[in-house]
């Protein structure tokens, strides 16, 4: 948090080696430590979950069988018939960034999503594979949607490299917002938990005053729970709206 | 055995359709609604900046490749802009055709 007096609110992000000479040896961060736990809770949870395999289910079969139909749902609704064929990779998608998002909420823990180096790389597998898909579904016609219907073929210099660079623009759009969403978040909890140290260390008036900036952070809390789930969603849902694109026509 | 199966599956039909018709409607509507407007605006700052984002580095990777000094950069940041601009136009397009529809 706070170094004495000064604010550094991005150490948090910062990468360090864990797990002493071992770590240091394979260059072992938080990163990959928090995405092995996320992958561990995901497969715990739906491992545990369906163990008892009940007719009428119980409660963490329940939410177990509710994860799976909404992103069913999802997939399904959203891309079409073919969607059954992808559901997997977006369940596993939405799961891992999910639990990402909220495993970093956690005190001591890390935020892997706040990378843009991960959340790009996954954008990028998005990218790479709604690419594969179309070129497989539609051939050369796929390159057809560069040059929008109807439009005169003189704009044509300007309207492709537009239409291609709108193209290339979804894995960062894609990467930016969630990242830019898991980094905001972070750095306004360290801004007000700043504050509340702050201010405490000021006497009495100071104690006084550092309930606001505590109560800010409460709140906070909420929103970006809201927001982690949410974010997940988005990029679930852009992921399904990708693929039904390349899937149609 | 059969027999048992068919009325199973009416009984579980009428069953959702009973309950669908109530919560659907009632409940999820709003929440759905909201959570829609929330991940539309989170969307829609990041297409913009996301056409940006990739036009200048595009016309940067050019420059870098073809030994300009900003030539590339400056024309793909501009068709970057426009194609962020065309990301949010068409998202906008997409609501106002859904909104249509229902």
């Amino acid at each position: 948090m706070a170094g004495g007096s000064s604010i550094n609110v991005l150490e948090q992000f910062e990468l360090h080696p864990v797990l002493g000479g071992f770590g240091e040896a394979l260059r072992f961060s938080q990163a990959p430590v928090f995405m092995i736990v996320a992958c561990v809770i995901v497969l715990a949870f739906l491992h545990y979950g369906m163990k008892p395999a009940a007719v009428v289910p119980g409660r963490l079969q329940a939410a177990a069988e509710v994860c799976y139909e909404f992103v069913r749902n999802l997939a399904v609704d959203t891309i079409g018939p073919e969607g059954v064929a992808f559901f997997p990779f977006i369940f596993a998608l939405f799961f891992f960034i999910l639990a990402g998002n909220y495993l970093g909420l956690l005190p001591y823990s890390y935020t892997f999503t706040s990378h843009i180096a991960v959340t790009f790389a996954m954008a990028m597998m998005v990218f790479i594979l709604s690419v594969i898909v179309s070129l497989k579904v539609q051939g050369f016609k796929f390159f057809a949607h560069f040059m929008p219907p109807g439009a005169p073929v003189a704009l044509a210099p300007l309207l492709v490299p537009i239409e291609i660079l709108s193209f290339l623009s979804r894995p960062v759009s894609l990467s930016i917002r969630l990242f830019a969403n898991m980094v905001a978040g972070h750095v306004m909890f360290d801004i007000f938990a700043s504050f509340v140290i702050m201010l405490a260390g000021l006497g009495f008036f100071g104690d006084v005053l550092a309930v606001g900036p505590l109560v800010i952070n409460i709140a906070l809390m909420g929103l970006e729970l809201l927001v982690g789930v949410l974010q997940a969603y988005v990029f679930a849902i852009l992921t399904c709206i990708y693929l039904r694109e390349a899937v149609s026509h | 055995m059969t027999e048992d199966k068919a009325s199973f599956d009416q009984r579980l039909r009428a069953a959702r359709e009973r309950s669908a018709g109530k919560s659907v409607e009632q409940e999820a509507q709003p929440d759905r609604q909201d959570k829609n407007l929330l991940s539309l605006a989170a969307r829609a700052g990041s297409e913009m900046l996301g056409g940006l984002v990739a036009g200048v580095l595009i016309g940067w990777g050019v420059d870098h490749v073809f030994h300009f000094r900003a030539l590339f950069m400056v024309i793909f940041a501009l068709l970057g802009g426009c194609a962020g601009i065309l990301n949010v136009w068409r998202l906008m397009k997409s609501l106002e055709e859904e909104k249509q529809e229902s």
